[in-house]
């Protein structure tokens, strides 16, 4: 196996198992703070607008940890410095 | 496959690149100065009032009211940077459906713009409220130890502000183009109404997030003044 082919394939399955994996944590993560946040709306619906609005927030933070695996994902496959190092 | 619109480059003046990224930032100013200018012509206190003028009064109000709840102020003055960044933001997201037109949210360089002017607005409103001793002294509170911390963190939430709406337009750009090859028929619209959803969803979030730094900085600053206030 050349060095080329050795950076594709360890490139290409890191890529696919870092979206695995920081997608997942990441969904669920989300999942657990919208059902905190639908639980609050439900016990206090007068407080609907400063929850959810909260909520989101929170949503946008913990999203950008999955939002980072995808862009490390996506440097790996369209912009790996180590091509032009092994080429 | 295009990672960013910066790639697409129109033509050249001299040094500079004029890339698909600066026409479209271009587009959405024109649009958004053009239906202001339209409908400022047309203004009027008595009814009737127009569509338009309701429609711009509606949104206005809408960010008034954030601004209130957020920072616990009275939002004339946020109002004019805040508004931008969530009409920008909300325009170019809005206008990825048309066929053709690269939102410039899409490239690093626009959100990398969009987040240092939040990174530089956050200590120039808290300077202008209570002064720069007040401000730098935030920094040595609790105590001294924290300051690399208070700097990296400042420093962290800009580089994340950016890359989470880079991220988020980039993805739904890339899903589309990737379906369009494997799927052709339904499911790229289909992604598409997803992504103005997103869109609509990231515009309001980064405002609210610019907002919520702004308050920070200030309750931070504003604690000597005024105990107990907190965003």
């Amino acid at each position: 196996m050349t060095d080329m082919s050795l950076i594709a394939v360890v490139s290409v399955f890191t890529a696919g198992l870092t979206v695995a994996i920081g997608a997942g944590l990441a969904a669920i993560a989300e999942g657990r703070a919208v059902a905190e946040g639908l639980r609050s709306i439900a016990q206090q619906p007068d407080e609907t607008a400063s929850i959810s609005r909260a909520m989101f927030v929170g949503l946008a933070m913990i999203e950008t940890s999955g939002i980072y695996c995808f862009v490390v994902s996506l440097i790996l496959i369209f912009a790996n410095p180590f091509w032009s190092a092994a080429g | 496959m295009n990672l960013s619109p910066d790639e697409i480059v129109y033509f050249s003046v001299g040094p500079l690149d004029i890339s698909a990224t600066l026409v479209s930032t271009w587009i959405v100013m024109a649009l958004l100065v053009g239906a202001a200018l339209l409908v400022r012509r047309r203004l009027r206190v008595e009814p009737p009032i127009g569509r338009a003028q309701l429609a711009f009064e509606a949104l206005i109000v809408f960010v008034l009211d954030q601004i209130r709840d957020v920072a616990r102020q009275e939002p004339g003055r946020y109002l004019p940077f805040i508004a931008t960044l969530f009409l920008f933001i909300l325009a170019s997201n809005v206008l990825s459906i048309v066929p053709g037109f690269h939102p410039p949210t899409g490239s690093l360089t626009t959100t990398a713009a969009l987040a240092l002017s939040v990174f530089l607005a956050v200590p120039a409103f808290a300077i202008r409220q209570v002064g720069w001793r007040r401000y730098l002294r935030t920094y040595l509170e609790p105590m001294p130890l924290m300051l690399p911390f208070t700097v990296l963190g400042e420093i962290t939430r800009t580089l994340a502000l950016a890359v989470r709406l880079f991220g988020n337009v980039m993805s739904s750009s890339m899903m589309i183009a990737i379906l369009l090859v494997v799927a052709p028929l339904v499911f790229p619209v289909l992604i598409q109404v997803l992504g103005v959803l997103m869109g609509v969803l990231q515009a309001y979030i980064f405002a609210v997030l610019a907002l919520v730094y702004i308050a920070a900085g200030l309750s931070e600053s504003g604690k000597r003044l005024s105990t107990g206030e907190s965003a």
